[in-house]
């Protein structure tokens, strides 16, 4: 250009995310809290175990939806397509017969069906998807009582029943009666944590871009190693790895992949960022929004899997309220309710705040009404906390 | 009738942040009488009748204003209505679920402890229609009205508060032919009935068959008075006041090397996406050559903007006909994506609202229109993306500490490179930018002249639209004039004057 005058190079100062630490010490300080509460059993290894198994869906369902959120949108129906989904797995094994994997197939394109369903409806006819999913809250919990007319489903092969309340087996065996492969997969990831901090750090360092100071990133990294291998230690002197974890940490680690790398994360960002402009840089919007819809019909799909697969059996009750366990744990990660921010992590760990809740809670014996009022109080209290910090960084 | 004032402005001065928007604007009107204040696109005649009417309250401006002969000092606009003074906005201010009756008497209903009294309401709200000349219902919602009548039931409405000083900010710029004859007639008829009309317009025609008085605003200072009676009322007079806006922007130096033609757009029609039956653009044709530089000017709603982004896959409008020819072969944009992929790039005139993810990152921002170039089956390679904004960030010289900057956070001028990076990077053939300094310091109004010459240098065909006739002057090769939706011009830079661009601009459908 005509003018280069000489660009500056201050070093630039790191901002600290005031949002996803937050939601970390949030998770940390709720911990100790019931640890201390419960006098030490909220970390019993059988709790740890079913603090994962038992909230498998809602990380599950929290993965989709915070894709929705990001792009400006919610869906309410989830939790009726988990029942729905729920009644034609437990269906097509005991009436139909088919094997387990088939029946989580077809579970996969039942839940991928509704969600092409709400999404036309959201894209191409553009319903707000409030009143599409709304719709859809009341026909698939409609149509999951007409599947369940002969009553519950139960009995279903214990290979189904695995996914949701089963271990991965001992390959390497017992030390002490400690499971082996769990402690070396935990090893293993707390490893890969800090392997990959530091080198997305050495990236941003090529880059000139601003970063967070070494000392900080080994002691956080060096925290979450401990807590990730402690973790493992508590699952490996219960049953050793429930197969769900490893479902889980799949789905995150390529959902955050999605959303980070890929033309279709940025798509949606950008859409829930400013929609006129993503429109007007050439985003098929009308596209990207049916995908995401389809996505969390797919993960829906999954979670009525893994819930009917937990229960034993399909219910026409199933699923109640999981809708709102999902979309207050991706408030409670830090997504934006209008839409441009929030991340897989975030929603993940919203979820363990509302999981550790639940169990810290029933752990006390506190009354079911008490407990869904406290987690009521804690949604508001997330967001507001969010909103304050918000406001103060735009000062 | 007698002679008398009812309102005058003295010395107005009025600055946003060291911007003074009004600089001395004195101004004057007579009881009775119908007067017209004219002036380029930000003259700052919209800013003087918001401070009249409290929507900039006393205090925030300097100067005094007076009102049938006593100083006034109005703090919100109900301080300015219970005076008699109405203001009726461009962007029409009505509820359109509600009926015509229930608008004109909203937030002055005729009620006793709370409960409206319906007939009384429908019985003086039919009254209003008979005097603005609406045949309509009260009843009905004002949805079913089209932007004509609902002009008429605003009028209503002010007439109900029983109005002295009626002003209206470009009545007619949205409406058809008819309704503005019809709304021309009126204004003229409320004049007869003694109600003083303050009219904000650039429509030379329309003021010279309505108006008794004309004031001439440019760059915030009154410049003369005119009354329409007198020997001094000719268009060229009118026109003369309202340009010769000093040329204080200095221009970088440029040899064009103009090629072939690549853009040549023929018959291109649009209408308007909600008001179906208002054509926005008329039959325009116009080309580009490759490295010159095209100006677009016109006033405010001429339908520049409508122009470009119907032809920018078809972003805006109904029933959009015509043909585009890119390099001599005729080319379909029936999407953005579509119009991106033939080498078409448009940065948009509200940067805010159409152009930025402001709560992204430079980054995202400047890839966003050209993702495909950084992905491999789908997946961004990051670390090219950022290399790339980089480069676009000390090429452009845009102030940030680094990529990572939120575009929210960054000056009018950066966000605008941050656009034009996007679009650079989007590797186009055709670039039209939409006033690209508007709001914008003079330095970075220099930089950006820089980058638009240097585009031109490439090769590129660049289309500008802007208000500022200096700027189109200093930057074109070649100038086409917008007019209500026509091109009625098209003037080689190097003979353009302001006062030819302004004829041209002002000339309206006869």
């Amino acid at each position: 250009m005509s003018t280069t005058t000489p660009v500056k190079r201050a070093r630039p100062k790191f901002a600290v995310n005031l949002r996803q630490y937050g939601i970390l010490a949030a998770l940390a300080i709720i911990i100790v809290l019931f640890q201390i509460l419960t006098d030490g059993r909220l970390l019993l290894p059988g709790n740890v175990n079913n603090l994962i198994q038992q909230n498998a869906y809602v990380l599950i369902l929290a993965i989709g939806m915070v894709i929705v959120i990001i792009a400006g949108h919610i869906d309410l129906s989830v939790g009726s397509v988990v029942a729905m989904v729920g009644a034609v797995t437990a269906i097509s094994m005991s009436s139909w017969g088919l094997p387990w994997w088939a029946a989580v197939v077809i579970a996969l394109l039942v839940g991928a069906l509704v969600g092409a369903w709400q999404g036309f409806w959201v894209a191409f006819v553009g319903i707000p998807a409030f009143i599409v999913t709304l719709a859809g809250m009341l026909i698939f919990r409609g149509l999951t009582l007409v599947l369940l007319t002969g009553g519950t489903i139960s009995g279903l092969p214990s290979e189904f029943t695995a996914i949701g309340a089963g271990w991965v087996p001992a390959w390497f065996g017992e030390v002490g009666g400690r499971d082996v492969l769990t402690i070396a997969l935990g090893v293993l990831t707390a490893f890969a944590l800090i392997v990959q901090q530091l080198r997305i750090r050495a990236t941003l360092r090529k880059l000139e871009l601003p970063r967070e100071p070494i000392v900080s990133l080994w002691i956080k990294s060096g925290i979450a190693a401990v807590a990730i291998i402690w973790f493992a230690w508590l699952l490996s002197g219960y049953s050793g790895t429930p197969i769900i974890l490893i479902v889980l940490a799949v789905l995150i680690l390529g959902y955050t992949f999605l959303l980070n790398q890929t033309v279709f994360g940025r798509h949606v960002y950008a859409m829930g960022g400013n929609l006129f402009a993503a429109k007007m840089s050439g985003v098929k919007t009308k596209w990207v929004d049916f995908f995401i819809f389809v996505n969390m019909g797919v993960l829906a799909g999954l979670a009525g899997v893994v819930s009917t697969s937990r229960a034993g059996g399909a219910v026409a009750s199933a699923g109640q309220n999981y809708e709102l366990d999902a979309i207050a744990a991706v408030f409670i990660g830090g997504a934006a309710v209008t839409g441009g921010v929030g991340t897989v992590i975030g929603a993940v760990i919203g979820a363990l705040v509302m999981g550790v809740l639940n169990m810290g809670l029933s752990i006390l014996s506190v009354d079911a009404a008490w407990q869904m009022t406290i987690k009521g109080l804690v949604l508001l209290l997330a967001v507001a906390f969010d909103i304050f910090n918000k406001r103060r960084a735009g000062r | 009738m007698e002679h008398t004032t009812i309102l005058r402005m003295n010395n107005i001065v009025k600055d946003f942040s060291g911007v003074k928007a009004l600089d001395g604007v004195s101004i004057e009107v007579v009881r009775g009488e119908v007067h017209a204040v004219c002036g380029e696109n930000g003259a700052g005649k919209s800013t003087l009748m918001k401070v009249l009417s409290g929507v900039y309250p006393a205090g925030s401006f300097e100067g005094t204003i007076e009102f049938e002969g006593k100083p006034v000092s109005y703090k919100t606009i109900n301080d300015s209505e219970a005076d008699g003074i109405v203001i009726i906005h461009q962007e029409l201010a009505l509820s359109p679920f509600l009926s015509i009756a229930e608008n004109i008497f909203l937030g002055n209903e005729n009620s006793t402890r709370g409960i409206i009294d319906w007939n009384k309401t429908n019985r003086e709200a039919a009254l209003l229609l008979a005097r603005v000349g609406l045949a309509e219902n009260p009843a009905t919602k004002v949805l079913e009205l089209g932007v004509g009548k609902q002009q008429l039931v605003e009028i209503a409405k002010a007439l109900s508060k029983q109005v002295k000083l009626l002003i209206l900010d470009e009545p007619t710029a949205a409406l058809n032919d008819e309704d503005s004859a019809h709304l021309l007639g009126l204004i003229e008829h409320l004049r007869g009935q003694g109600i003083t009309c303050i009219i904000i317009s650039h429509k030379l025609k329309e003021i010279k068959r309505i108006a008794d008085t004309v004031t001439v605003i440019r760059d915030g200072k009154t410049i003369e008075t005119i009354a329409m009676d007198g020997p001094d009322a000719t268009e060229g007079r009118i026109i003369r006041s309202m340009v010769g806006r000093e040329l204080n922007n200095l221009f970088p130096p440029r040899e064009p090397k103009i090629g072939t033609e690549v853009l040549r757009v023929e018959d291109w029609t649009v209408y308007h996406p909600v008001d179906t039956t208002r054509k926005v653009v008329d039959a325009a044709s116009f080309t580009v050559r490759a490295g010159e530089i095209v100006g677009f000017a016109g006033l405010m709603g001429a339908g520049r903007t409508e122009l470009a982004m119907s032809i920018f896959g078809r972003s805006y409008g109904t029933k959009i006909s015509g043909r585009i020819f890119k390099n001599g072969d005729e080319i379909q944009l029936r999407t953005v994506d579509e119009a991106i992929r033939h080498g078409f790039a448009y940065a948009t005139e509200d940067r805010k609202r159409y152009g930025l993810n402001l709560i992204g990152d430079i980054t995202v921002n400047v890839s966003a229109a050209a993702l495909g170039k950084l992905a491999k089956w789908g997946v961004i390679d990051r670390y090219r993306e950022y290399k790339v904004a980089n480069s676009y960030r000390e090429k452009m010289n845009i102030k940030a500490p680094s990529v990572s900057s939120i575009t929210g956070k960054l000056s009018g001028g950066n966000q605008q490179k941050v656009v034009l990076s996007k679009w650079i990077f989007a590797g186009p053939d055709i670039l039209i930018l939409d006033e690209p300094t508007r709001g914008i310091d003079v330095g970075a109004k220099y930089e950006i002249y820089g980058i638009i010459n240097e585009l031109a240098a490439q090769g590129k065909a660049v289309v500008v639209i802007s208000s500022e006739l200096p700027e189109l002057i200093g930057l074109s090769d070649r100038i086409y004039v917008i007019s209500e939706g026509k091109l009625t011009g098209e003037v080689a830079a190097a003979d353009a004057s302001q006062e030819t661009l302004m004829h041209y601009m002002t000339a309206g459908k006869d």
